[in-house]
């Protein structure tokens, strides 16, 4: 859109010296060159590696796809990836959900809208370290939840999600929620805010309620901004490492292991560095899963929005 | 806002509306306010916790009001405390992320500034498909990048230092400063830049005396981005550093896993909370520039 009138300053009629015209190039160049070892130039590393017999050092004898057999071999891995799956879903879905319900909430002229949103957003400053290590004192039994409302007399009440099999996964799911929907929030509620006023007070002259309103006009105008968020989220949620190390330490047994931790575990705890480096494939595969259809989807959608 | 211009359209049954516009708002009320409790638990533990002492804490749990006044926690937690062997408390892994933190935001700020004006108002043959290649570096994860940048760090004599950390974050951080910047700067119309240069003002001119001077918002954004996002960061940090040398996060990490007996959380709930408060301090008070920023320019 602005690349006819920008060709031109490139190419200016008269440079005041030979050099000049090359500055933009020779500045930007560094970074072009780092972005470009480290984008393309690591990933190709780390895949070679992942089809190498490197074990406690790298090594760059190719021995095929061995390293990924011995990785779906691995019932830990199994269960790693799966986990990524369950809990991409919950976090990502029930993320939106609450950060929507928050955004739709404030919007409704309360009073303290700073204060509200300052209470949703501030979880998102603080590191998935520190949240996990809190939340994970909040679900412990001997001082947390369980101790708190045992302390009102309700001796039998059991709440230890995390020394539970099944129930561990769920804790690093809310935990997820309460760290990153005050972010969905925000972004929501500053789409509901941007929504051109005409078409609300058109629809109110149909005759149309506010749930109708917020079901057929506002939400179908911040769909974009609603998949951009839930994008930025499956990253997050793929890449998630951190939280599952604070909260559960991938416990309890390897219940709640991420693609992430053993990636980690294998390449640096086992020395089996082609099988993490098979993982860490397999993480970035995950990944493009998400990102290819969302980057034809935003390329379509601005080629029809630059057509008319 | 739909709500408010529905008042005005007042009814026969006004009385009836009134009732259940007010009973709307005290359910509109008490949703915000549950989530406020489960939002702020976590926060009112900790600022409790750290001034509580620890007998009293294992007595009346760590959901409670505090009954008990003590800073020996925060003297423990900053300057004795045992972490991975060495008993000086959480303080030096402060400073080291300090030490890393400041710098490697204030260049990988300035040079996804540079780079962003280039790629917006200085366009050259392929300089698009090189903003999309750098872009791509948002979304790689941290692990593939790990063995060879164990082994570029090597190779540089970097291995277990800080300044290693600030190069990696540097590098790995261009790609948001990048866009950011770049999306923001598409913005300032080229007549502006056009005028300058035939005023004859040059690249680094322009730069300094129309671009930066517009830049604050997305400024704001990017060091907010980038600040909370190194201290915050955990897996470069367990990674490429150790003992010594480790960041606040990998710090706090192991000062929770080295303990057997007893959780201290005295001692626990203020190193914690000195780990949250650089980042927490950033986000009260540029927050709000930070979401205004991001819709304006970072997300689209």
């Amino acid at each position: 859109m602005t690349s006819a009138p920008s060709a031109n300053i490139a190419h200016p009629p008269r440079a005041r010296h030979p050099l000049a015209a090359w500055t933009p190039r020779l500045v930007i160049a560094p970074s072009a060159i780092a972005s470009f070892v480290y984008v393309f130039l690591f990933a190709i590393w780390t895949l070679y590696l992942s089809l190498s017999n490197s074990s406690l050092l790298p090594s760059y004898q190719f021995v095929g796809l061995k390293p990924y057999f011995e990785l779906w071999a691995n019932q830990r891995w199994k269960i790693a990836y799966s986990n990524l799956f369950f809990f991409s879903a919950f976090y990502v879905i029930l993320a939106l959900a609450v950060g929507l319900a928050l955004a739709i909430a404030i919007d409704q002229r309360v009073k303290g809208e700073a204060v509200w949103r300052t209470i949703f957003l501030y979880p998102l400053a603080i590191s998935f370290v520190v949240t996990g290590s809190v939340w994970n004192w909040l679900y412990s039994p001997d001082a947390g939840i369980e101790f708190f409302v045992r302390s009102f007399g309700w001796s039998d009440f059991t709440f230890r999600p995390t020394t539970s099999k099944d129930l561990a996964i769920y804790t690093i799911i809310a935990t997820g929620i309460w760290q990153s929907s005050g972010f969905a929030m925000a972004l929501f509620l500053a789409g509901l805010r941007s929504v051109d006023p005409d078409l609300i007070k058109a629809a109110q002259i149909d005759g149309a309620g506010p749930t109708r309103i917020y079901r057929k006009v506002i939400l179908p105008s911040i769909m974009p901004i609603f998949i951009a968020v839930a994008v930025v989220l499956l990253q997050f949620a793929i890449k998630t490492f951190d939280l599952v190390v604070a909260l559960t330490h991938g416990g309890p047994g390897i219940a709640t292991t991420f693609p992430a931790n053993y990636v980690y575990d294998l390449m640096f705890q086992r020395g089996q560095i082609a099988i993490g480096a098979a993982a860490a494939i397999m993480m970035l595969v995950a990944l493009a899963v998400v990102l290819v259809p969302y980057a034809v989807w935003t390329t379509w959608r601005s080629r029809r929005v630059a057509d008319g | 806002m739909v709500d408010a211009t529905l008042d005005l359209a007042v009814d026969p049954h006004a009385r009836a509306a009134g009732l259940r516009h007010a009973l709307g708002r005290t359910a509109i009320y008490a949703f915000l306010g549950f989530f406020a409790i489960i939002y702020l638990l976590p926060l009112f533990v900790v600022v409790a916790n750290s001034f509580r002492d620890l007998p009293e804490i294992t007595q009346n749990g760590l959901i409670a009001l505090p009954r008990s006044f003590s800073l020996k926690a925060w003297d423990q937690a900053w300057s004795h405390y045992c972490v991975a062997g060495t008993c000086e408390g959480i303080q030096r892994s402060f400073y080291n992320s300090l030490i890393m933190t400041i710098p490697a935001t204030i260049i990988s700020t300035l040079l996804g500034a540079i780079n962003g004006y280039v790629l917006s108002k200085w366009r050259f043959p392929g300089s698009e498909t090189l903003f999309a290649c750098m872009t791509l570096g948002v979304f790689m994860p941290g692990q593939i990048a790990l063995l060879p940048w164990a082994f570029i760090l090597g190779l540089i004599g970097l291995s277990n230092t800080i300044y290693g950390l600030i190069f990696v974050h540097v590098i790995q951080g261009l790609s948001f400063t990048t866009l950011f910047c770049r999306n923001y700067y598409v913005s300032i119309p080229d007549d502006l830049i056009k005028a300058a240069r035939i005023d004859g003002a040059g690249f680094w001119r322009i730069f300094w005396k129309i671009v930066v001077p517009l830049s604050p918002p997305i400024l704001i954004v990017t060091v907010i981005w980038q600040f909370t996002g190194i201290w915050n960061e955990y897996l470069f940090g367990v990674v490429f550093t150790g003992g010594r040398q480790q960041p606040i996060t990998a710090a706090l990490v192991a000062l929770q896993t080295g303990q057997m007996n007893a959780h201290p959380y005295d001692i626990a709930s203020c190193a914690v909370l000195i780990g949250a408060i650089p980042p927490l301090l950033i986000y009260f008070f540029g927050g709000k520039y930070f979401v205004r920023g991001l819709t304006q320019g970072a997300i689209k």
